[in-house]
C-alpha cells in the first residue's frame, strides 16, 4: 500500500460522507483510492504557480432572476414522495446535534 | 451578574448577525418568502433540493445586499458563491450556498450612537435553512421521539454581517445590534424582527486580562432571541470563562447554546473536531460583478441613515448625537426638527417625544405641537397639564388652546401659589423643619410630600417644578 | 427513413404516430429482455401520447419537428410522475414532481417518450455495468458492454428500439457508448442544453445530448433540446441551434488537427485497429477537401487525472442530498444521523461510494490545494492548449474510445482500468467544448469504431459539417 491515502484517512472521509464501511470494504477502498490518487500524482510534475484556477468553463457573469413569485404549489406533490410525513412536515428520527 | 467579579478582565465580543432580506421570493428560486404560513407551502423543487433542481440568483436580493454593504461603509466587489457542505435534515441539499473567499461586501464599519466605530469584516449573501422541530421529550432535542422539518424557510435570502471583535461590554453589544437593526430597517433591507427570527444574533465571547493585547480563546453562543438575552448571555459567558481561567484551567473553543430559561450557556456538541465544510466554488452559479453604475444608483437611492439623522437632530436641538438616539430610533426626528424650526423649545420637544407619546404622534400636527409647547414655555400651562393636552391632540387632533380651555386649565399665578404653600407649611411645621435642616435625601422626601399636598389642593394644576423652586427659595431665606 | 422523413409522413397523414410506435414497441418486445436497455418501458403513456399526436394532426395542427418520433430518455433525467432512478437503489421508485426542461421540449416538439434507459449508477462508469438493475448488453454482440454511462440510450438506438435517444455526458458518457454501439452521439458545448432536471453528477462538466442512427437525425434532436433556459444559470443565453445547412456544407478548406497525444502519441492504450480507422477518417476528410495535419494539445495527457479529482469532488457534494429525509427509500434508525448513514450505505453501489469518498477527500481540509485546487489549474492549462490549437485549426480529430466494445466483466475488477476508457473524451468536458462521435470503420473483431470530431466552444455547426462528411464516407466504404 502506498502512502497516498491511509486507512485512517478513508475511515475519516467515509464518516464525513455519511457512509459506513466494513473492515473488508475499508481495506479494498483504501487500496483502490490509493491507486487512483497515485495515478493523479502526474499532476505533481507540473509548475502551476502562475496558473489561475478555472472554476467554470463558461464566461458568464451576472445571471439573475426577477423577484416574482412562481405558480402556487401543491404541497401534496412534494410530500407524496417523502418516506415519512406528519402534520404536513417531513418526519425523521430525532435529529441530535443542532447545527444552525 | 455585575462586572465587579470581572475586575481586571476585559470582555471581547464579536457579533455575527443574520438578517432575512425583504424580498418577495427566495434567494435562488421563485418560491415565496413570507413569514408564517402553513408548513411546506412555500416550496418548490429548488427549495427542497430535489435531484435535478438548480439555483438562479434573485436580483432583488443582490440589490438589498448592496444596500446593506453601502450603508455599512463596505467595499462592494466582485464575488462568487460557494458550497458549505454538511449533513442536517433542515439542509435540503446537504450543502448551503453561501459566500466564502470572495464575499460581496467587505471591510466596512458601523458607528455606535456613542461615537465608537465597530469594524464590519464582511456582509455576504447566503440561503437560509428549513426549520426543524423536535417532538416528545419536552421539546428538548436530546429527549425527543422524532423531529419534523418544514422547508418554508429553506432558501430565504440572508445577509450575514460579521462584526469585528471590537465590542467590550454587553451594553455595547446591545447598542451595536440596535443600531444595526435601525439601519437595516431604514434602508428597507430587512424588517429586523428578532422575535420572528428575521434577525438572528450569534455572539463570539472571549476574555483576557485587562491590558493584554492577545485574544483569549473564544466561544460562540447561539440561540439568542432578544436584546435582553444578548446582554445576559454575554455576561454569563464572560463570567464562566473568567471562572475557568482563574481556577487554573483553559477555555475550550466551543459552540454553546444559550438557555433563556435557566440563564446559562451549554455545550451541545460533544468534543469532536470542528466541522470540515469542504468549501468550493458553486458550479451551478456564475460570478456576481455589480457594475459601478448599478452601485452608484443604489448609493444614491439610500435614505439618510440613523447616524446622520442623529447628527441632524443634535444640531437642530443643541444636544449631542447620542442624546438624539431615542427620538431617531422612534422615527420621530423629522417631526422634532420641523417643530423646532417652527420655534418650539427643543428641550420640551424632546421630553414630550421621548416620554409622552408612547403610541406615536397619531393626529398630532407640527403646528399644534409647536403651539402647545409655546403655551408651556410661556407658563400658560404646567408640564402636567401640557401632557394631558398632548394626549388629546395625538388622539383627536385639534387646537391646543381650545383643548386647554376645555379642560379648564389655567396657569396658576405664582403669588397665588406662594400663598397656598405658606398655608401648607404652617399646617406641617415638623415636616418643614425636616426639609430646612435635612440632607438632600431628606429634602427630596419632604419636597415630595409638600408637592403632593399642593397638587391635592390645586387639583393637579400647579407646576411641581415651580413648587420645588419656591420651597428651596424659602428654605434659603 | 430518416427522422425528418418520418415526421413529414406523419404530419401529412401518410403514416400514423401509433403505427410508428407500435412497430418500435414490437422491436423492443423482441430483444429487450436480452439487451436490458430500459429501466422502464412506458407502454401505456407512449400509446396515449401517440394517439394524441394523431388527433392533433387530424385537426390540422402541427405537433412539432419531432412529431410522433419515439425517443428514449436516460433515467437520470426527471420525468414527472414517472420513476427516475439513476439506476440506483437510493432512488428506487422515486417519482419526480416535475419534468426536466428538455423533457418539456421533447413533448412540445411532438416526440413520444417510450421509456427510461439504463445507465451506470448516477452516470458514474463507462460500461453500464455499475447499474443497480443489471447491465445493458451491446446489441451488436451481447457478450459485450454497450459502453457507459449512457449505455441504455446507445443500445436503444443501436437495436432499433427508438430512432432517437437522450443521454448525458460528463467525461464521455454519450460519445464512448455511441462509438461502442456504432451510432452517432453528441456532447454539445457546456451550457448549450439546459441541465434543469438532469440529476447532477459533476455540475461543471455535465451536458445532455442526443443519440441517433445518423448525423442528420442527431442534429434535429439537438436543435429541439438546445437553447437558453432561465431555470439553468449555466445556460448559454442563445436561441436553439439551427444546424440544417451544416449537413450539406462539406469540409472544403477546413483546417483539421489530429490530436497527436491521442493518436499514437504520448498516451498509450489506444489500440491499433482504432488508429487504423482514424487514418482512414483522415483520408476521407482530406479527399473531401479538408486540410488535415497532426497537432499537439499537450495538456490532454493530464486530463484524466484532473477529471478524476474534479468530477468526484463535485459529485460528492451533489450526492449528499440522498439522505432519506425528503425522497427515496429510507433505512430507519434511532437518530437522523444514523438513518442517513444507513440509508446511504445501503442505497449506493461501490463505484458511487468510491467516487464520493475520493471527492470528499479531495475537498477536505488540508487537501484542497493539493488535489482540487491543482486540478482546477490543470483545467486552465487544457483550455489554454485548446485555444492555441484553435488558432490554427477549425476542428480537431481523435478516436472516441481507445478500444472497441470489451466483454462484460472485463474491466470491473480494476476501477482505474475502466477510467482509462475516458482518455479521449475527457478533455472536452473539462474545456466545455462540443465533441461528437461518428461511426467510422470497424475493429479487427468486426465491432464498430467511433471517430471523434472536436470543435471550439459554441461551434456545433462546423463540427456537424465534418460529422456529415465522415458519415457519408463511412457509408460509402461499408
Amino acid at each position: 500500500m502506498n502512502e497516498r491515502i491511509s486507512r485512517e484517512d478513508v475511515a475519516h472521509v467515509a464518516r464525513l460522507a455519511c457512509l459506513s464501511l466494513t473492515d473488508v470494504e475499508l481495506d479494498a477502498f483504501t487500496n483502490q483510492l490509493a491507486d487512483i490518487l497515485e495515478h493523479a500524482a502526474d499532476l505533481d510534475a507540473l509548475d502551476l504557480e502562475t496558473v489561475e484556477p478555472t472554476a467554470h468553463p463558461l464566461p458568464l457573469i451576472n445571471v439573475f432572476r426577477d423577484d416574482k413569485p412562481g405558480e402556487a404549489v401543491d404541497r401534496e406533490k412534494f410530500l407524496a414522495s417523502a418516506p415519512e410525513v406528519e402534520n404536513n412536515q417531513f418526519k425523521v428520527p430525532p435529529a441530535l446535534g443542532e447545527h444552525s | 451578574m455585575t462586572s465587579k467579579t470581572l475586575d481586571g478582565w476585559e470582555i471581547v465580543i464579536g457579533l455575527e448577525v443574520h438578517a432575512e432580506l425583504a424580498t418577495a421570493t427566495k434567494l435562488f428560486s421563485s418560491a415565496q418568502n413570507v413569514f408564517g404560513g402553513e408548513p411546506n407551502t412555500n416550496i418548490d423543487p429548488v427549495s427542497l433540493g430535489l435531484p435535478g433542481s438548480l439555483p438562479v440568483l434573485n436580483q432583488k436580493a443582490v440589490e438589498l445586499a448592496i444596500r446593506v454593504g453601502l450603508a455599512l461603509n463596505c467595499r462592494v466587489q466582485r464575488s462568487v458563491f460557494a458550497r458549505k457542505n454538511y449533513f442536517y435534515p433542515d439542509m435540503p441539499k446537504a450543502y448551503q450556498i453561501s459566500q466564502f473567499d470572495l464575499p460581496i461586501n467587505e471591510g466596512g464599519w458601523l458607528e455606535l450612537p456613542d461615537g465608537q466605530r465597530i469594524g464590519i469584516e464582511r456582509a455576504h449573501l447566503e440561503e437560509d435553512t428549513g426549520k426543524s422541530s423536535h417532538v416528545g421529550g419536552g421539546g428538548r432535542i436530546h429527549e425527543a421521539d422524532y423531529s419534523l422539518v418544514d422547508y418554508n424557510r429553506a432558501g430565504v435570502p440572508l445577509i450575514e454581517i460579521v462584526g469585528a471583535p471590537d465590542l467590550r461590554s454587553a451594553e455595547e453589544a446591545r447598542s451595536y445590534v440596535s443600531e444595526l437593526r435601525s439601519i437595516l430597517v431604514a434602508i428597507g433591507a430587512s424588517d429586523g424582527k428578532m422575535e420572528e427570527g428575521s434577525m438572528r444574533v450569534d455572539c463570539n465571547v472571549s476574555v483576557r486580562p485587562e491590558g493584554s493585547e492577545e485574544f483569549g480563546t473564544r466561544c460562540e453562543v447561539k440561540n439568542i432571541n432578544s436584546l435582553r438575552s444578548l446582554g445576559r448571555a454575554i455576561e454569563y459567558e464572560a463570567q464562566r470563562q473568567v471562572d475557568i481561567i482563574t481556577s487554573g484551567q483553559e477555555v475550550e473553543q466551543q459552540t454553546r447554546h444559550w438557555d433563556e430559561a435557566d440563564g446559562r450557556t451549554h455545550t451541545l456538541r460533544s468534543k469532536e473536531e470542528a466541522f470540515d465544510y469542504r468549501y468550493f466554488s458553486e458550479p451551478d452559479l456564475v460570478p456576481l460583478d455589480p457594475s459601478p453604475e448599478w452601485i452608484t444608483e443604489i448609493q444614491e437611492s439610500l435614505p439618510e441613515l440613523p447616524r446622520q439623522r442623529r447628527i441632524n437632530l443634535a444640531e437642530a436641538a443643541g444636544i449631542t448625537p447620542q442624546e438624539a438616539t431615542l427620538v431617531v430610533e422612534r422615527n420621530l426626528d423629522e417631526f422634532a426638527i420641523a417643530a423646532i424650526e417652527k420655534g418650539a423649545d427643543p428641550t420640551r420637544v424632546l421630553v414630550h417625544l421621548e416620554n409622552n407619546l408612547a403610541d406615536g404622534i397619531g393626529e398630532l400636527t407640527i403646528e399644534s405641537f409647536a403651539g402647545l409647547i409655546s403655551l408651556e414655555t410661556s407658563g400658560d400651562l404646567s408640564a402636567t397639564q401640557a401632557k394631558t393636552v398632548l394626549a388629546d391632540l395625538a388622539d383627536k387632533g385639534g387646537d391646543p388652546k381650545e383643548i386647554a380651555a376645555h379642560h379648564g386649565f389655567e396657569a396658576m399665578d405664582t403669588s397665588e401659589l406662594e400663598t397656598l404653600i405658606e398655608g401648607i407649611l404652617a399646617d406641617h411645621p415638623e415636616d418643614w423643619t425636616a426639609f430646612v435642616e435635612g440632607d438632600p435625601e431628606e429634602r427630596k422626601k419632604k419636597s415630595g410630600f409638600f408637592v403632593g399636598q399642593v397638587m391635592k389642593m390645586t387639583k393637579g394644576q400647579a407646576d411641581g417644578k415651580i413648587v420645588n423652586d419656591i420651597l428651596l427659595h424659602r428654605a434659603e431665606n | 427513413m430518416t427522422v425528418q422523413e418520418t415526421v413529414l409522413a406523419i404530419q401529412k397523414g401518410e403514416m400514423k404516430a401509433q403505427e410508428v410506435l407500435e412497430s418500435h414497441l414490437k422491436t423492443i418486445q423482441d430483444r429487450e429482455e436480452e439487451i436490458n436497455a430500459f429501466n422502464l418501458v412506458m407502454t401505456e403513456e407512449a400509446i396515449k401520447e401517440a394517439e394524441k399526436i394523431d388527433s392533433l394532426v387530424a385537426e390540422g395542427k402541427n405537433p412539432g419537428p419531432l412529431t410522433g418520433i419515439p425517443v428514449a430518455v436516460k433515467d437520470n433525467i426527471c420525468t414527472q410522475g414517472i420513476p427516475t432512478t439513476c439506476s440506483s437503489n437510493i432512488l428506487a421508485g422515486w417519482l419526480p414532481p416535475y419534468d426536466a426542461t428538455i423533457v418539456e421540449r421533447l413533448r412540445d416538439a411532438g416526440a413520444v417518450i417510450v421509456g427510461k434507459t439504463n445507465l451506470d449508477e448516477f452516470a458514474m462508469g463507462a460500461s453500464t455495468e455499475n447499474s443497480a438493475f443489471g447491465p445493458t448488453r451491446n446489441p451488436l454482440d451481447t457478450t459485450r458492454v454497450p459502453g457507459g454511462s449512457s449505455g441504455g440510450s446507445a443500445a436503444a438506438v443501436a437495436a432499433g428500439f427508438t430512432p432517437l435517444a437522450i443521454g448525458s455526458d460528463t467525461g464521455g458518457s454519450i460519445r464512448q457508448p455511441a462509438a461502442l454501439c456504432g451510432v452517432v452521439g453528441v456532447k454539445p458545448t457546456y451550457g448549450r442544453v439546459s441541465r434543469y432536471g438532469l440529476v447532477a453528477f459533476a455540475s461543471s462538466l455535465d451536458q445532455i445530448g442526443p443519440f441517433a442512427e445518423t448525423v442528420a437525425d442527431a442534429a434535429l434532436l439537438l436543435e429541439v433540446i438546445s437553447g437558453h433556459d432561465p431555470l439553468d444559470t449555466t445556460s448559454i443565453p442563445e436561441p436553439p441551434l439551427d444546424l440544417s445547412s451544416a449537413l450539406t456544407q462539406g469540409v472544403e478548406g477546413l483546417r483539421i488537427g489530429v490530436i497527436d497525444e491521442l493518436s499514437g502519441g504520448a498516451i498509450e492504450g489506444i489500440s491499433d485497429d482504432v488508429l487504423a480507422c482514424l487514418e482512414k477518417a483522415v483520408e476521407a476528410l482530406t479527399s473531401a477537401g479538408a486540410i488535415v495535419e497532426r497537432t499537439s494539445v499537450p495538456s490532454t495527457v493530464y486530463g484524466l487525472s484532473a477529471y478524476y479529482v474534479i468530477a468526484p469532488a463535485e459529485a460528492s457534494s451533489n450526492l449528499a442530498r440522498y439522505d432519506g429525509v425528503r425522497f427515496g427509500p429510507r433505512v430507519d434508525a434511532k437518530t437522523t444521523s444514523e438513518m442517513m448513514v444507513a440509508t446511504r450505505t445501503a442505497g449506493f453501489g461501490d463505484e458511487v461510494k468510491r467516487r464520493i469518498m475520493l471527492g470528499t477527500y479531495a475537498l477536505s481540509a488540508g487537501y484542497y490545494d493539493a488535489y482540487y485546487g491543482k486540478s482546477q489549474k490543470v483545467r486552465t492549462l487544457i483550455m489554454n492548449d485548446f485555444a492555441a490549437a484553435y488558432e490554427k485549426f477549425d476542428l480537431l480529430l481523435s478516436p472516441t474510445a481507445p478500444t472497441t466494445a470489451f466483454p462484460l466483466g472485463d474491466k470491473t475488477e480494476d476501477p482505474l482500468q475502466m477510467y482509462l476508457q475516458d482518455i479521449c473524451t475527457i478533455s472536452s468536458n473539462l474545456a466545455g467544448h462540443p465533441a461528437m462521435s461518428v461511426p467510422f470503420g470497424q475493429g479487427t473483431d468486426g465491432l464498430p469504431v467511433g471517430i471523434q470530431v472536436l470543435a471550439p466552444a459554441t461551434d456545433e455547426h462546423t463540427m456537424f459539417r465534418a460529422g456529415a462528411i465522415l458519415e457519408a464516407s463511412n457509408q460509402g466504404q461499408s
